[in-house]
């Protein structure tokens, strides 16, 4: 379609977007803080501070956490979209995201996570990779989109729906309304708890995946061919579903389930990196986390006092998109 | 049809009870000079009428109260509570128990409360309360509505009396921030907010114009600093995310330059004169606050 940017001048584009974005969300709060005032409570305040207190222990850990759950959904959707050779994979889509929050919910209201903080990414990636395996053997080993779609659809409303009951049969009145946030997300009141907690998962998910460009590439040729260049499917398979169920675990856990991110974004880079699996993988990191701080910075600006959940700005934009991409992916598989 | 048939049922089942037991009614009628036309098989749905109703009925004039009356976690009187037959506010159960009176709160479901209407039940209905002259208002109602008057003027003497002898105690107002789980803060025009007031604390909410219950975001409450944050505490065996916000460290750091005061949930909900003895913790955590500001006074 369009003519490729050159890689480096891309990455370097959107290297720049996400660190002006994490400024302004940094800049962003309900408490009237100075453009001078934050910044310099933010790097050489006093702990006791009031404003320090803000930057360092509220706004910093949700710009962060913005950078690493976008990067994430991001770089997950281009692998998926890469390795199952279909447009419409997305851990959102395929279930991995709902089954993500299903594990945070067992672990944060059964009071494990009191015990054992390290409980929550855990609980909330074996749920994820619970799900991806699932999808696969639904779908039959195929990755033709419709299968794949409805084993994702499956997966997905049965995980929500025992999100649902595990939230229900809490004795806790509030729980039964955290519903809304494991199912759309927030980064509302994080802390840097949560960043120590979750971001280290996050970091070996990406690093698995990080490692699979050239697989990718290959496997473009098709799987026989993807062979004989000396690729081995099974390792790729292995890499692909526990980076992607490890990196979105960990983020789901801290951050809810946010949809879209990881189908839009993958295309929208598509034609700038001329279709090579393996310069999709950070481009779409890079925008995914552009994305994301984009969304929660709109949330804190258009409803500053209703905690606007993450998931409605972007099924706002994904949701029309998926649509497109279904009328053209049916026009050319017709 | 069938509604009619049960009820002649219940009056043939209610004659025969009454010619078999006919010594109870005798026995309370002649052990107090009480109203002949007082309700004697009263019927609470609302956790807060119920209260109010424990307090304030003869015995053996209420017979129900719902069943939340006996949590510990949002009533004050869960163990009072245990004496009277618990109803979950279901039209059909409370029907069985053919009342005489049935008390429902503003917020008890409103086609339950329609249907025991249009059934014939007498029902009294208890507005929310956002003051305490709602409060007095409501504690006078269920004193005539129980033929109790002189039961709820007792009360509310007392409460008067203890109240303007708190308003009389020394020391400086003091900032304080009610922060609730999910983040929440009492406004202008609140009950919470006026238990603060009559405790000697100035509500940051109201400085920030907040009325009602609102949001109050955890950055502008570690912006403002109050001297006092007075958090809840309930449902600590069940966790969920509303609370974790009182588990953040810029709330933690917050209270180790202001002072804490918890207090449990179920001491806010419903105003009755039980509120005098949270005014009086809140008074001595107020306090408690000069001291720890004269300490770093004078350490200055």
């Amino acid at each position: 379609m369009t003519v490729p940017m050159p890689y480096p001048a891309l990455i370097a584009i959107l290297s720049a977007l996400v660190i002006l974005l994490f400024g302004v969300s940094l800049l962003t709060g309900p408490a009237a803080i100075g453009f001078t005032d934050s910044l310099v409570a933010l790097v050489s305040g006093s702990s006791t501070d009031a404003v320090t207190l803000v930057m360092r222990e509220i706004r910093l850990p949700r710009a962060i956490l913005g950078v690493m759950v976008g990067a994430s959904l991001g770089l997950t959707g281009a692998a998926l979209q890469g390795y199952l050779r279909n447009p419409l994979a997305e851990p959102g889509l395929l279930g991995i995201s709902a089954s993500a929050s299903l594990g945070a919910v067992l672990a944060i209201y059964t009071g494990l996570v009191i015990v054992l903080p390290l409980s929550l990414p855990v609980l909330a990636l074996s749920a994820a990779i619970v799900a991806v395996l699932v999808v696969r053997l639904l779908a039959g080993g195929r990755s033709d989109a419709a299968s794949l779609i409805l084993a994702g659809v499956a997966v997905t409303s049965f995980a929500g729906a025992m999100t649902a009951l595990a939230l229900n049969l809490s004795p806790n009145p509030f729980a039964a309304l955290e519903i809304v946030y494991w199912m759309l997300g927030s980064l509302a009141d994080r802390s840097m708890s949560h960043v120590w907690l979750a971001g280290p998962f996050m970091l070996v998910g990406w690093g698995m995946i990080a490692i699979l460009g050239r697989s990718l590439d290959a496997l473009t040729l098709g799987e026989a061919t993807a062979k004989s260049l000396g690729i081995r499917l099974d390792r790729v398979q292995a890499l692909v579903v526990f980076g992607t169920a490890i990196s979105v675990g960990a983020a789901t856990s801290v951050s809810g389930a946010i949809g879209f991110v990881g189908l839009v974004v993958p295309h929208l880079m598509r034609p700038l990196v001329g279709s090579r699996p393996s310069r999709l993988l950070l481009t779409s990191a890079l925008s995914g986390a552009a994305l994301l701080l984009t969304a929660d910075i709109a949330v804190r600006l258009i409803a500053p006092d209703s905690d606007l959940k993450l998931g409605v700005l972007t099924a706002l934009v994904g949701a029309p998109f998926f649509l497109w991409l279904i009328i053209k992916t049916r026009r050319t598989l017709l | 049809m069938r509604l009619r048939q049960l009820s002649a049922w219940y009056a043939a089942l209610g004659v025969l009870l009454a010619l078999s037991f006919p010594l109870p009614g005798i026995a309370s009628a002649e052990s107090d000079n009480r109203d002949p036309t007082a309700p004697r098989r009263v019927i609470s749905m609302n956790l807060c009428t119920d209260q109010l109703a424990m307090m304030i009925a003869a015995p053996g004039q209420l017979y129900s109260v719902s069943n939340l009356a006996s949590d510990p976690s949002m009533s004050m009187m869960a163990k009072q509570a245990r004496a009277y037959k618990p109803n979950h506010g279901l039209a059909e159960e409370v029907f069985l128990m053919r009342p005489d009176l049935i008390l429902v709160g503003a917020m008890t479901t409103r086609t339950t409360v329609a249907m025991l209407e249009r059934l014939g039940f007498p029902v009294v209905e208890f507005p929310f309360e956002n003051s305490f002259s709602d409060m007095r208002a409501n504690i006078k109602r269920m004193g005539d509505a129980l033929h109790r008057p002189e039961r709820a003027r007792e009360l509310l003497a007392r409460f008067d009396a203890d109240l303007a002898q708190l308003r009389k105690r020394p020391g400086p107002r003091r900032t304080a921030a009610l922060f609730h789980a999910n983040s929440y803060t009492s406004g202008v025009g609140t009950l919470a907010n006026e238990v603060l007031k009559a405790a000697g604390l100035d509500n940051i909410a109201v400085q920030f114009g907040l009325s009602g219950t609102a949001k109050l975001p955890l950055e502008k409450l570690v912006m403002a600093a109050p001297d006092l944050v007075v958090t809840d505490t309930t449902w600590e065996g069940a966790p969920a995310l509303a609370q974790q916000v009182f588990a953040h460290p810029a709330l933690r750091a917050l209270e180790a330059t202001s002072a804490k005061a918890m207090s449990a949930t179920n001491r806010w909900i419903c105003a009755t004169p039980h509120l005098i003895d949270l005014i009086r913790d809140l008074s001595a955590a107020r306090a408690a606050v000069t001291t720890i500001h004269d300490r770093s006074a004078t350490r200055q």
